[in-house]
């Protein structure tokens, strides 16, 4: 296999239980990623599934540089971005993406479609921005005279599709989904899967995709990692892990999913 | 729909009234040495409790009446006008400035720079206010600059605390970190994302503060640590007209009346303010 985009080896991260913090002295930490290693190559959609709690939007932060891992070493490209500054990260920022769960909180309420999309660029120091954010609203299927609006004159699903179209429009190497789809109702659901696999197919996008719903992860990875409690417990590729999952907990996972028809196992 | 619809007309009339009362105040403010029948300060003992003009024994020109040194109300008033309305608009704007400034700053950043500022808000807070400005007022003398001082030092710790919180929360939602995610810097992200966002909370402080410097300023009138008894301050006649209330209930029922409807407008003008400022509301 050729260099994997995205590394990360080892890595721990615990944060400080504040509420059981004595008067005195440091708070008792809670271990939130207990050694996650995982590499992702260039063109992979991964799946990474887990409970609330397993510390799959945590280790999604921590691979983004957005909180500080305790232990570990994460690589992109090649290079090690660990302990890389603030300073020294912009450049590489526009680069990897992040999708947030909840489009009403990740998108500023007081700023227009148009900036929403198109301040990155501009702070990234892309050149043509208007073209850009309609490329970037044609390619998630809005009209163009949506970069206008604001993001509370849309609705849920739009919504996403802005927080899709503003990660894309940097033209980034990864993109990580944080649980994108579980605030929609299931038919935006659907639209914004079919919309987000059609980018990847056409793009040619690296994409991990956390989701708690391995119905979800079906629909659009390769290859899954399920956490639980901070641990990967298993990694197989998807069609195996639907098909012969190994672990006691993908077997909960997979229980879980309501089917049209029990008495079919998954084919 | 009827009640949303219902609620956008009243809010437009709120802001119109509140708006023209203290548009009415600022040009009567300005004006005032061409507008003001009388000199402020001019007496006539011979002219001593004049009623206003619809009441018997009233003299025409002093259309409010005269206070018991024979000074005209309506002109007193009209010049006090000029220091309650720039009092509001110099410590109100200066207390702004500074309370946000380090509430953004501490909610915003945390860790210590939000341990400085939250302690010396405790501490602040821990001084009873109008004793704290009328101390300081004694030890900087009277005159208009310590009123300014005393409402800016002591009210910028509601600025600060509340500000603060508000940071807090704008902090933690994700559009903060989208924008660190796009490689903003954390004073960029600051001025350009969080500050939007606390704006319509800061122009309704804002203009709170900017009633309670008229208050306050006609408190410390009214105790007698403002400027000097002879100008003109609302807070100043409303003390003198205390004592003549059973000869002359004018003298303080006027000044009085202007107070309250300017506090009234100021508070009103920042609930009308918020909702225009307001995209989801608008």
């Amino acid at each position: 296999m050729a260099e994997p985009l995205f590394e990360v080896t080892d890595l721990h991260l615990s944060l400080p239980d504040l509420n059981a913090k004595p008067l005195f002295g440091p708070a008792p930490r809670i271990e939130i990623l207990r050694g996650i290693s995982l590499a992702i190559a260039r063109g992979e959609v991964l799946g990474i599934v887990g409970g609330s709690g397993s510390g799959k939007s945590t280790l999604g932060r921590a691979m983004l540089r957005l909180l500080e891992p305790t232990a570990g070493r994460i690589r992109f490209e090649g290079a090690d971005i660990t302990h890389l500054p603030e300073a020294a990260l912009r450049p590489l920022r526009a680069r990897m993406q992040l999708i947030f769960q909840d489009p009403m909180s990740s998108l500023n309420p007081r700023r227009r479609v148009a900036g929403l999309i198109g301040g990155p660029l501009r702070l990234q120091g892309f050149d043509r921005v208007e073209d850009r954010v309609a490329r970037a609203l044609d390619h998630v299927g809005l009209p163009r005279a949506f970069a206008a609006r604001y993001p509370h004159e849309l609705s849920g699903g739009q919504r996403q599709r802005i927080g899709i179209a503003r990660a894309i429009a940097l033209e980034p190497d990864f993109i990580l989904a944080d649980e994108i789809v579980s605030g929609l109702d299931v038919s935006s659901q659907a639209q914004v899967l079919n919309l987000l696999a059609g980018l990847v197919r056409d793009l040619g996008l690296t994409l991990a995709f956390i989701s708690h719903d391995l119905a979800v992860i079906r629909r659009l990875c390769a290859r899954v990692i399920v956490l639980q409690a901070g641990r990967i417990v298993e990694e197989a590729p998807t069609d195996r892990l639907f098909a012969a999952p190994q672990a006691a907990y993908t077997r909960e996972l997979l229980d879980a999913i309501p089917l049209p028809d029990p008495d079919q196992p998954w084919g | 729909m009827a009640d949303a619809r219902l609620a956008r007309r009243d809010v437009g009339l709120r802001l119109r009234l509140a708006g023209g009362w203290l548009a009415v105040l600022a040009a009567v403010a300005l004006l005032a040495p061409w507008i003001a029948p009388h000199d402020p300060l001019a007496q006539d003992l011979m002219l001593g409790r004049l009623p206003p003009f619809w009441l018997d024994g009233a003299e025409p020109g002093y259309w409010l009446g005269t206070d018991s040194l024979g000074r005209d109300v309506l002109s007193r008033m009209i010049w006090g006008a000029r220091i309650a309305l720039f009092v509001a608009l110099v410590a109100g704007v200066l207390t702004c400035v500074i309370g946000a400034t380090l509430g953004l700053v501490a909610g915003y950043f945390r860790g210590w720079p939000d341990m400085i500022v939250s302690r010396l808000v405790d501490i602040w807070m821990a001084f009873p206010p109008v004793l704290f400005s009328i101390l300081l007022v004694a030890v900087i003398g009277p005159g208009l600059l310590a009123i300014i001082l005393a409402i800016v030092v002591i009210d910028w710790t509601r600025f600060a605390r509340v500000i603060r919180a508000e940071a807090m929360t704008q902090g933690a939602m994700d559009y903060v970190a989208s924008a660190r995610v796009a490689g903003r810097g954390r004073a960029s992200t600051l001025w350009a994302e969080i500050l939007p966002n606390v704006l319509p909370t800061i122009v309704v402080l804002l203009t709170l503060e900017m009633g309670i410097a008229v208050i306050v300023e006609a408190i410390l009138s009214f105790v007698n640590l403002s400027i000097s008894t002879d100008d003109p301050t609302w807070g100043g006649m409303i003390a003198e007209g205390r004592t003549s209330i059973h000869q002359a209930w004018w003298v303080l029922v006027f000044p009085l009346t202007a107070l309250f409807l300017t506090v009234l407008a100021f508070s009103q003008l920042g609930e009308g303010l918020k909702d225009r400022f307001d995209p989801v509301l608008r």
